[in-house]
């Protein structure tokens, strides 16, 4: 008889699916394991978003804060780090607002943007370009370079390809469709590849 | 293949989601393609850089606060 072969990963739970049934159950010392394990992801994010230190910080206190008190709510459909990322994208777009006087900001809106849609700077790269700045330099130019970026295209940058989340859980944390987590994905490649190819591109002259 | 046709599956040879029939057929593309191939290898260099340099540090003592404002909360009511 034919048998139905489970999808790889659904045998074994989320090891984050132990640690939430442990802070149901009174135990606070599994939330610290969960804030240790995600702390760093939910400031980037919310540095992303806010562009500003402080409130990145703040952020990321509320959304950890709202999640614990939250718990209860939290139905287990979903990864817990998802369920996270979309409290904290909620927060930073909350604290956004708050700083622009009320004017609305989404992750959602649709940037019509052409640069980096057609790469224009096709120069190669110099090997390893980033051994040509030192460590300060780089980060520099990495944040500069990063912060041009719409919101909706640097968080789903930070998710998918910083963070290793799948299409689909950036989807869902972001509360955006598989296509536009697709399509802001290419953008947000291509774009930071054009601006980076300023700084990393091989310079005339240089030996092949 | 265009080139535009190209930078449409970009993402999907970046992510190795192609079939083997596409893969062929990207790879074809890029062998007569110097643009092609530049925005493919400096592109994975982009999203390798970004990968392996944490650009936004977390700030000395922020976990301490957060666990500080857990415990309170905790001792509130849970």
């Amino acid at each position: 008889m034919a048998t139905i072969q489970p999808i790889a990963g659904e045998l074994e739970p989320h090891p984050d699916v132990a640690l939430v049934a442990q802070v149901r159950a009174g135990d606070v010392s599994a939330y610290d394991t969960l804030v240790r394990k995600y702390e760093r992801q939910i400031f980037r994010i919310a540095q992303h978003i806010t562009q500003n230190r402080e409130d990145a910080e703040d952020v990321m206190q509320d959304a950890f804060l709202k999640a614990y008190e939250k718990l209860e709510q939290f139905q287990g459909n979903s990864k817990f780090y998802t369920w996270l990322v979309r409290i904290a994208v909620n927060e930073s777009l909350m604290r956004l607002r708050k700083r622009r006087t009320g004017k609305m900001v989404s992750i959602d809106e649709d940037v019509e943007t052409e640069e980096g849609s057609v790469p224009r700077d096709l120069a190669d790269w110099a090997p390893d370009p980033e051994q040509n700045y030192t460590q300060s330099e780089l980060h520099e130019i990495l944040e500069k370079t990063i912060k041009g970026l719409p919101p909706g295209f640097k968080v789903v940058f930070e998710l998918r390809d910083v963070q290793g989340l799948s299409t689909e859980d950036t989807a869902e944390a972001l509360g955006l469709s598989i296509p536009a987590v697709k399509s802001r994905l290419l953008r947000a490649r291509l774009q930071l590849r054009e601006r980076l190819s300023r700084y990393f591109r091989r310079k005339k002259g240089a030996e092949k | 293949m265009t080139c535009t046709e190209f930078l449409a599956l970009l993402d999907d040879l970046i992510d190795e989601s192609v079939t083997t029939q596409m893969r062929a057929d990207l790879q074809q593309h890029l062998q007569g393609c110097s643009h092609c191939e530049v925005t493919l290898s400096t592109t994975r260099k982009t999203i390798e850089i970004y990968r392996s340099h944490e650009i936004y540090d977390l700030p000395a003592g922020l976990r301490e606060r957060l666990h500080a404002a857990i415990m309170a909360r905790c001792k509130k009511g849970c």
